[in-house]
């Protein structure tokens, strides 16, 4: 095997996986200020559309990534204010985000949709994406805010009456944690694979999803794991295309599969359970209990 | 999750197209994908406007799009069986147990399986003959690729891929013994990401061109990015990739469409078996991309239509073998459509095994 296979074969991994660390690193922060938020692929999919429709329209990559984000900002600002606000169930506006982004993300893009575009250099994003695990790890394990999202996270009544703005730090959160997903989406449809078609998300917000559970609500565990992920799915395509015989749909549900080892060995043991996941995880905040 | 998702939202985009009269013949559409993928399913919705603009009043037409290929398809195409529609056109291999099984319930209904090989009395079934079009790419491969290394993705171990792969590489190996073809299994007719990893990976070990048995066009447009050459793969794909695409294998259902509906208009339809290529219009080449190929090339592959449509070439001539070295069409003859139709073997020649 030489050098330059070895390379093409990172670089690949470094493109792909990308857009599971930006989506994976938005929910992790989500979560860990105690909101799950089952929304991703819908927000990926809107971020997606609107960036790819951007660009299309002005052909400025800048206003592309600026309507991608501010997608984010609205859908998941609605999806703040229903569960925080009026205090709907978290997995049900989740589950429901998602189905309304794959509806409206299609609806948008009907009239784009096979419009050639050019598409952008993934570098500068793979580069972000680094960056960004090193800020959100640093954020949260060394500075004040990131103690108060821990706080809220693991009792929110008790940082509430220790006088943190628990609606407020999650509404941060939240957004935060769609912003990222609509840049997973616009990296998706701008630099990944150029183009805009429906559905072309293709399930990684569930694998986003599920990689936060595998790194155990961590910054540094959740790159390994989309790198574990990404890697894994290239080299079996790199074996493949060497005619070594792989069991191809295995290599489909992995990341679901080692999602539920993990869990299933955290929750093994009631220590570890209360380590690893936020306490107040889909609970619902009552202000006046 | 995804796939109940999916389901869920296949429920939502129902999507009537035009407005109903009292004596018009109710056709629908089950769709594995989006009309727009410009590939497979928007092929066929191009084939159910055609039928559209062909018939007039006479029809309504519907579909339901991104059906999952389990048993919820089964829901989707009961959904149309039970709201009066008199012909279903159920456009993926994988259906085809769903739709014998709603077709049981439905015996009034007729039913079009795209191809499949399961027929009933109110069961057709119908496909096109791609691998005509995949020996000539498979010739123009053969005579184009450099580093003699072709790497191709395809989605699922079906006959339908299978024979496409064979033919492809049946047509190359005759111009050039040394060509080796590459196969990835991506195991999803559609993720534009995915397509574009293999595609990338492929060309990373060395393929210089780029052939494809899934429905998005990633993988010509990688092969644009990356400088090597490609062909799309159901629709003419040119625009995506100007500089890559040599040719695509386009599915012309138009016509075959029309003809059905208007059968049912006319109380006529039966049940049969169409199985059809260049000789009836149901597969095309897209227009031979001047700048990448030579004139005369093209002009072969021009020639190699023809001699398709008038039967003095065909796709599987004998001798073939398989990869154990036994004899599976004798020389001088071609192989029949049975052994095509349940193809599940690699031609001598190919590396790998056919996964199960």
């Amino acid at each position: 095997m030489n050098i330059d296979l070895l390379v093409g074969i990172l670089n690949i991994v470094l493109i792909s996986t990308t857009p599971l660390v930006f989506a994976g690193i938005g929910e992790l922060v989500t979560e860990k200020s105690g909101v799950l938020n089952l929304g991703l692929e819908g927000l990926m999919l809107v971020g997606a559309v609107t960036g790819f429709i951007t660009l299309v329209l002005t052909g400025n990559y800048f206003y592309s990534l600026f309507f991608s984000i501010i997608s984010g900002v609205i859908l998941s600002g609605i999806f703040a204010f229903l569960v925080l606000n009026l205090m709907t169930n978290q997995i049900a506006t989740g589950l429901a985000l998602t189905i309304f982004g794959i509806g409206l993300s299609a609806m948008l893009g009907k009239k784009f949709s096979g419009t050639p575009i050019e598409g952008l250099n993934p570098y500068y994003f793979i580069v972000i994406s680094f960056l960004l695990v090193f800020m959100v790890s640093y954020f949260l394990s060394k500075t004040k805010s990131g103690l108060i999202v821990r706080a809220v996270g693991e009792n929110h009544n008790s940082a509430y009456s220790l006088g943190y703005n628990v609606i407020k730090t999650r509404y941060m959160t939240i957004i935060f944690g769609g912003v990222m997903s609509s840049l997973a989406g616009f990296y998706i449809s701008i630099c990944y694979a150029p183009m805009w078609q429906e559905g072309m998300t293709a399930g990684r917000g569930w694998i986003a999803l599920a990689l936060v559970v595998f790194a155990t609500w961590k910054p540094w565990r959740l790159l390994v794991g989309a790198y574990i992920f990404g890697g894994v799915a290239i080299m079996q395509m790199n074996l493949q295309a060497i005619g070594v015989k792989l069991p191809g749909q295995f290599f489909n549900m992995m990341p679901y599969l080692a999602t539920i080892i993990v869990l299933v060995f955290i929750s093994s043991n009631k220590l570890r359970l209360k380590l690893s996941a936020p306490a107040s995880l889909n609970i619902t905040f009552e202000k006046n209990q | 999750m995804i796939r109940k998702i999916l389901t869920i939202l296949s429920f939502f985009t129902i999507i009537s197209v035009s407005a109903l009269h009292a004596d018009q013949k109710k056709i629908g559409f089950i769709y594995i994908g989006p009309p727009g993928d410009h590939g497979w399913t928007y092929m066929h919705d191009q084939g159910r406007i055609y039928m559209e603009n062909a018939l007039g009043d006479s029809i309504s037409t519907t579909y339901i799009e991104n059906v999952p290929e389990n048993a919820d398809a089964v829901r989707a195409i009961r959904k149309l069986a039970a709201s009066g529609h008199d012909l279903i056109f159920t456009t993926s291999f994988n259906y085809m147990d769903q739709t014998l099984e709603v077709a049981e319930e439905f015996p009034d209904v007729k039913f079009e399986h795209a191809t499949g090989f399961k027929r009933l009395d109110n069961v057709s079934t119908y496909s096109a003959r791609f691998y005509e079009g995949r020996t000539i790419i498979g010739h123009i491969a053969g005579k184009m690729t450099k580093t003699n290394t072709i790497g191709y993705i395809v989605s699922f171990p079906i006959p339908e891929v299978i024979r496409g792969i064979n033919a492809f590489y049946l047509a190359a190996a005759k111009v050039n013994p040394d060509v080796k073809i590459k196969i990835i299994w991506n195991y999803s007719w559609y993720d534009p990401g995915k397509e574009a990893d293999a595609a990338n990976t492929l060309i990373n070990q060395g393929a210089d061109i780029i052939v494809q048995h899934t429905d998005s066009y990633a993988p010509c447009q990688a092969a644009e990015k990356a400088g090597v050459l490609a062909f799309g793969q159901a629709s003419n794909q040119e625009a995506f990739c100007p500089n890559a695409h040599m040719t695509s294998i386009e599915d012309i259902w138009g016509p075959y469409y029309a003809a059905k509906a208007q059968a049912v208009v006319d109380g006529t339809w039966g049940s049969e078996d169409t199985w059809q290529g260049f000789k009836d219009g149901m597969v095309e080449m897209s227009p031979y991309n001047t700048k990448l190929l030579p004139l005369d090339l093209i002009l072969e592959a021009k020639n190699m239509e023809t001699a398709i449509e008038n039967g003095t070439l065909h796709s599987f001539e004998g001798p073939i073998y398989n990869q154990a070295g036994e004899l599976v069409v004798k020389e001088g003859e071609v192989a029949d459509d049975g052994m095509l139709a349940g193809m599940m073997f690699y031609v001598q020649g190919i590396d790998g095994e056919v996964p199960q």
